[in-house]
């Protein structure tokens, strides 16, 4: 690996496809009984910066309302970001308008959480396929589209058979494979994938890992996987990007960040996850977090963890948010104490939990829903 | 073994009928027991059976459509025998349940504070004065910051971890002697997972209650459970002690399932080995085991005769005409 001075780039080589600059996206809290005045912002994405090399898979995680999906949404501009930008394979997409916009699309795809309700249930396989293509101008020649087409499902193990059917008539895992053969059509360089094997079961979950694997082989693609698990996201991804409260704060390749997670967030996350071993499970520490997410209609000030933070130290903590740095090579953390804390300098404390109003977060508090997302509460997929 | 047990759950059968469909039998002949202080766990995919069985134990399964057989043994009185009225009186005293979705199991336009004290008054004939002080109480217990003040918030005011909380301290109100946790934790984030898994372990631990917890997260189980039991397509498959279940699988299913999962502590960027088909692949089945068109194992009898359930190994049942083999139980 080539190290660079640039602040934001040491573990990157050249080929950068997207590269995503202090992007931000605040959504307007409206309020008043006549007029519809803004009274705050929900600051779902709050300056993220953020790199992904041609041919990796980038995993993004965080929990519910972290801003992981409005991120991945606010890449492909299909929410509008309020501030920074993204520039993709060197075109900047906040310039772009109309018709530039809707043919640089075509390059990136998205793959969603529930197959069902992004399939049209009234539209054959073959037209919700085909769709994509016509858009696009894909769709010349009849011939070479029924065989473009039968060879895509059969690279995501469907048969040609499929073609004619209806969603419903097909199983979760199955969907799954479709809304991927429809991502895949246009020939896209990124797919962005919010949540795609969440609403599956554990054995058809790793069929869509291993199906997803070999497509990139095959196809050259570079993912960036939104997820909230985190031994999937380890699993799939080649460097992983943790969010908490709109914004990143720690990335690393994922061997390390899972070895020696320096971030206390990051650290409390992974030793909440359960591993299927009683014999791990028996020997393992908790670190336990005491109470819930903030709203991110007001996060705190500072560092957007310390009110959490079993390792906060008195001023800084409370006062100054940190800047995600790098602490070891390849590395990033936005943690004032990162080296203090991994060489134990500093030790964990108790913490109060400290009440959360879950009712001034309003349409953020969606965790009782499961891993669902800012956006699809407030502006629909 | 079931002169201690709690809970006798006995070739539990529950059929659902529909006009002009063929009957559908759910659970199929599950038995187990639970004994007090301890936590068994039901385990299986979408459509195992694992949900209903804990509804039919809870006597919550609608009277028409559905048939319920077998027995279900709560200190020597069958609960499937009991009146509905008589039901309702043990619910809630004797059995607690906490549901997945804490949201929609509690009422949205009733203070928590009068739901938790709703059961006290119903159960424990308690006055509403001092059922609510009793309900602060039990706020606090389960962890739940400023009680007093949570008792006149309504569900909608709650944090997600919150509601599954308020929820849990609704099932312990009355200290039920069993308590059923069904997906307890599965629309909560990680963190909020292990609180709440960590609650539940104190709550075993401190008051003997005994808990059938209901998941489809091995991870879960591995942690929580002192005892096993995977379901599939209806039937339990294979109960093992977890320590046993985890090192030893025997059941392809169990063994295909622990194979599928990428696991945070395991080599990186080694494929999974999923099982292949989805579980539509076998309903309905007439005759064999269900799991044999997904099964690598199979042979030509198990799509013939249906495998009963035999003893394997110290406390282990299977459900297997050709189990998997590990290489070390043979050396040894």
């Amino acid at each position: 690996m080539t190290e660079s001075t640039e602040p934001t780039s040491s573990t990157v080589d050249g080929d950068v496809l997207v590269d995503v600059q202090g992007l931000e996206v605040h959504f307007p809290i409206k309020g008043g009984l006549v007029l519809d005045r803004t009274i705050g912002h929900v600051l779902a994405v709050d300056g993220v910066s953020l790199r992904v090399t041609r041919g990796e898979t980038y995993g993004l995680v965080g929990e519910s309302g972290c801003g992981k999906s409005t991120l991945g949404r606010a890449m492909l501009r299909l929410v509008e970001p309020t501030g920074g930008r993204v520039v993709f394979d060197g075109t900047d997409l906040s310039a772009l308008r109309g018709e530039s916009l809707r043919r640089m699309r075509r390059r990136m795809q998205m793959v969603f959480q529930d197959p069902l309700s992004s399939l049209d249930p009234r539209q054959s396989v073959e037209s919700i396929l085909v769709e994509g293509m016509r858009a696009h101008g894909l769709d010349r020649d009849r011939a070479a589209t029924a065989t473009r087409l039968r060879e895509l499902l059969s690279s995501v193990g469907l048969p040609a058979s499929a073609l004619r059917k209806y969603p419903h008539e097909f199983s979760g895992g199955q969907r799954q494979r479709i809304g991927i053969a429809r991502a895949l059509t246009v020939r896209p360089d990124l797919i962005i994938a919010d949540e795609p094997v969440s609403a599956l079961d554990v054995s058809v979950q790793a069929q869509v890992i291993n199906l997803m694997a070999d497509l990139q082989q095959e196809f050259g693609l570079t993912y960036l996987v939104i997820a909230h698990d985190l031994a999937v996201v380890r699993h799939i991804s080649d460097r992983v990007g943790v969010m908490y409260l709109g914004g990143l704060v720690e990335e690393a390749g994922s061997e390390a960040l899972y070895a020696d997670p320096l971030h206390p967030y990051t650290r409390a996350l992974l030793s909440a996850v359960p591993v299927p071993d009683p014999a791990v499970e028996d020997r393992r520490e908790r670190i336990l977090l005491a109470g819930d997410l903030p709203s991110p209609a007001a996060p705190p000030p500072g560092c957007r963890f310390h009110t959490r933070c079993p390792w906060r130290q008195p001023e800084r903590c409370d006062t100054e948010r940190p800047e995600l740095r790098e602490v070891l090579p390849g590395q990033r953390v936005a943690c004032h104490y990162a080296e203090d804390i991994r060489a134990g300098r500093i030790q964990p404390h108790e913490v109060r939990p400290e009440l959360v109003e879950a009712g001034a977060t309003g349409p953020l508090d969606t965790s009782a829903a499961g891993p669902a997302s800012v956006t699809e509460i407030l502006g629909g997929p | 073994m079931s002169s201690l047990a709690l809970l006798d759950v006995r070739d539990l059968t529950v059929t659902f009928h529909r006009k002009g469909a063929r009957p559908f039998t759910a659970v199929d002949g599950v038995s187990f027991d639970v004994e007090p202080g301890r936590t068994v766990g039901l385990v299986g995919e979408s459509g195992c059976g694992k949900s209903v069985t804990s509804l039919a134990i809870m006597g919550l399964l609608p009277r028409r459509g559905a048939t319920v057989g077998g027995s279900v043994t709560f200190e020597g009185t069958d609960l499937l025998t009991l009146s509905a009225s008589a039901m309702r009186e043990r619910r809630g005293r004797d059995l607690g349940m906490v549901f997945q979705d804490p949201l929609s199991s509690l009422n949205p336009v009733v203070s928590i504070g009068l739901q938790v004290s709703e059961v006290l008054e119903r159960h424990r004939g308690l006055p509403r004065k001092k059922a609510m002080v009793e309900a602060a109480d039990l706020l606090d217990k389960v962890g739940i910051p400023d009680p007093r003040r949570r008792l006149s918030e309504y569900p909608h005011q709650l944090s997600g971890g919150m509601r599954q909380r308020a929820l849990i301290a609704m099932a312990l109100a009355c200290r039920p002697r069993l308590l059923i946790a069904d997906e307890p934790t599965t629309a909560l984030d990680v963190t909020i997972q292990a609180q709440i898994l960590a609650l539940l372990a104190e709550l075993v631990r401190d008051t003997g209650t005994a808990l059938i917890l209901i998941t489809h997260d091995l991870g879960v189980v591995a942690g929580l459970c002192d005892e096993v039991n995977v379901l599939y397509a209806g039937r339990v498959v294979e109960r093992a002690e977890r320590h046993a279940l985890f090192a030893r699988p025997r059941h392809p299913y169990t063994n295909g399932l622990l194979a599928s999962i990428p696991r945070l502590d395991g080599a990186r960027g080694e494929r999974l080995r999923p099982v292949r088909g989805s579980v539509n692949d076998n309903i309905p089945w007439r005759s064999g085991c269900a799991f044999a068109p997904r099964c690598p194992n199979a042979l030509d009898v198990c799509r013939l005769v249906t495998p009963e359930m035999v003893a394997d190994g110290p406390g282990g049942l299977l459900r297997c005409h050709n189990p998997v083999v590990h290489t070390e139980e043979v050396t040894a």
